[in-house]
């Protein structure tokens, strides 16, 4: 096993942004952030303040602040309406392979992970999203295991093709790929990229990414700002919530989004914050000390830090978390969602395994059904591709 | 205030309120037809660019003027491909121009929309353009073909009010076009104060989106807009200082 890999250093194929500090600054400002330093002073401070910065930030993120939760959820759900109204936004995730060249050990496509492969061709995939069309669905994300080999960028830009006949918004959560391979996806119809970085801790990240590319850390740091630069309309982040330090990693997505809004003005922002889950072959995985209610403090210290962000609320949650998040933090909420390849169309049974278990498996009618219940509005879709 | 209108590249229109729809609601569009008069609804063309239950233009009652928006537009070129999208999905020749490229406050950029306009105006569209309100730009607006300008009052969604006040009287003054105050507007009563300034409509969405009673906070603007009309077109009297003052107390004199 190439262990020894150096996890900092880029591989040569990997384009390096020469100029782009981002990444200096927050894993300096995540390693000074003391979380235990913040005062119930300081949270008040913070939930007072308009235009809250980076200090703000961190007391909200502080185990200080799960004394106020409440009033961080009722201002959360005010900046929400501010910017959303009663808008909420539907997907669904579609994975088209999931082939892995990566050892991320609590990962379900792992390469070591002996499941069901599969990678559906041109055909399978048009039939797949056909079946998504017609529950109504107008945006999309499409999702790849990291390989390059089983699915390379030119086999990704078809899927995007295909996907622009039947969708009105494409969304793509694949590999870290280098500013051209961005822009040749673009021009294929993708707008909005998707790249969780799950730990911004890099020396808890190499002990969890034993292998492949995913293991160089700086590569897929920088993804976000490799994507804007290839055109993208908007970039997504996430430290996937259990692997370590919570409130660290949070601290460090949110800093990560910031200073690429500085740099991208333009820049469509926004979160996931998915905790861990169990897997195929590993069922003792969970998200550790990040229960319902930091998650949610979590998400409404998003909110208020970056209240124009969009920020989605994953299928790992369940029903109630999910429906009562939606207007108040959370801007997008799967539905229909299945995380194995090949199983939307009626006919076809699913050929390759999930990446990991969900906790709501409710259709698109009932996500309906229940936004509508909450007095929000369903919105298929918000985008135009220019 | 009978024969009181509002004319808008030759369209006639009774009500200064114009409804936008960022924040999509469909009980929302129906009172702000039914309890505030509305005769013009935005509709941002991204979100009627959808099927099924989802599309706004199912919701837009007969009789009222459709104003798309370019909002997505990140620059001028941006914009004319989404109005003539617009038009292509028979939304009709009115067109607010929203050119955005700062994803955090959403504050308009005057060249890029200066660009459009004159693009847009040529192609024959009512050219509404939204935009900080500067005298520079707004002339240059005007002579590129608007038909009305839309200053903001304050940054989209956030309900402060006329931030921009000074800002705005300037275009009322020196301006021939409408003048429409766009973003910003949270309360009726800043509403009312914007017409008395002599504002010529109110653009609001936000303020009765997100009320607790949409109807009623919808009829709330429309009293408030039509009292403040009346108070521009009766003419504000002098405000007298506390105590009251002599009225020629420095040419008094010459009648001694």
């Amino acid at each position: 096993m190439n262990q020894k890999i150096d996890h900092m250093k880029y591989w040569p194929e990997m384009e390096v942004l020469e100029e782009s500090r981002i990444m200096d600054e927050v894993l300096q400002a995540m390693e000074s952030y003391d979380y235990s330093r913040y005062t119930a002073a300081d949270v008040k401070y913070a939930l007072r303040k308009e235009n809250r910065g980076l200090e703000e930030f961190k007391a909200l993120l502080s185990p200080a602040a799960g004394a106020f939760l409440e009033e961080m959820a009722q201002l959360a759900k005010k900046e929400t309406q501010k910017h959303f109204g009663n808008s909420v936004c539907l997907f669904t995730p579609l994975y088209i392979s999931n082939y892995c060249e990566n050892y991320c050990i609590y990962c379900g496509f792992n390469c070591h992970n002996k499941i069901r492969r599969a990678r559906l061709d041109e055909a399978q995939i048009e039939k797949e999203m056909q079946a998504i069309a017609a529950t109504g669905l107008e945006e999309i994300l499409i999702l790849t295991g990291e390989s390059r080999a089983k699915s390379d960028v030119e086999y990704i830009g078809e899927a995007c093709k295909i996907a622009q006949k039947y969708f009105k918004m494409v969304g793509i959560e694949v590999y870290p790929m280098n500013s051209q391979d961005y822009a040749y996806l673009h021009q294929c119809g993708a707008d909005y990229v998707t790249v969780f970085q799950e730990t911004y801790n890099s020396d808890k990240y190499e002990t969890l990414h034993l292998a492949g590319h995913k293991r160089v850390f700086p590569y897929r740091f920088n993804a976000q700002e490799r994507a804007l630069k290839g055109g993208m309309r908007g970039v997504a982040f996430a430290a996937l919530l259990g692997l370590d330090d919570f409130r660290k990693d949070a601290f460090a997505t949110g800093m990560h989004a910031y200073l690429l809004q500085r740099k991208y003005p333009h820049a469509e922002i926004s979160f996931s914050c998915p905790r861990l889950r169990p897997i195929v072959n590993n069922a003792d995985i969970n998200p550790k000390d990040v229960h319902e209610k930091e998650l949610l403090q979590v998400m409404c210290a998003y909110r208020l830090f970056m209240p124009f962000a969009g920020m989605t609320i994953s299928t790992r949650e369940r029903s109630g978390f999910r429906d009562n998040v939606i207007g108040l933090a959370a801007t997008k909420i799967s539905a229909g969602v299945s995380t194995g390849i090949g199983s939307h169309a009626d006919d076809s049974a699913e050929q390759g395994d999930d990446q990991f278990e969900i906790a709501d498996g409710r259709n698109v009618e009932e996500m309906v059904a229940a936004i509508k219940q909450r007095g929000l509005q369903p919105v298929m879709n918000d985008y135009v591709f220019l | 205030m009978k024969h009181d209108k509002l004319v808008i590249g030759g369209h006639e229109f009774h009500s200064r309120f114009i409804l936008g729809s960022g924040k999509y609601n469909v009980e929302l569009i129906k009172a702000a037809v039914e309890q505030a008069g509305a005769e013009i609804i935005t509709l941002a063309l991204r979100r009627a660019n959808s099927s099924g239950e989802g599309n706004i233009l199912d919701h837009i009652p007969q009789g009222v003027t459709l104003l798309p928006n370019t909002s997505g537009a990140r620059n001028a070129e941006e914009a004319v491909r989404i109005a003539r999208l617009a038009r292509e999905l028979g939304c009709g020749d009115f067109v607010k121009i929203e050119v955005i490229h700062d994803s955090k406050y959403l504050l308009p950029d005057n060249y890029e929309t200066i660009k459009a306009t004159e693009v847009l105006a040529k192609e024959g569209f009512v050219v509404l353009p939204y935009m900080y309100p500067d005298l520079n730009a707004a002339r240059d607006l005007a002579n590129a073909g608007a038909s009305a300008i839309m200053p903001l009052a304050a940054p989209i969604g956030s309900n402060k009010g006329l931030c921009t006040r000074d800002f705005i009287q300037i275009l009322v003054d020196e301006l021939d076009l409408p003048i429409i105050v766009d973003a910003g507007i949270g309360r009726p009563s800043q509403a009312c104060e914007a017409m008395e300034m002599g504002v010529d409509a109110i653009m609001a969405n936000t303020a009765i989106a997100t009320a607790g009673d949409i109807p009623a906070m919808a009829e709330a603007f429309r009293k408030a807009i039509e009292a403040g009309r009346a108070a521009y077109l009766a003419g504000l009297g002098r405000i007298v200082e506390k105590g009251g003052e002599a009225s020629s107390p420095l040419t008094g004199f010459l009648q001694e």
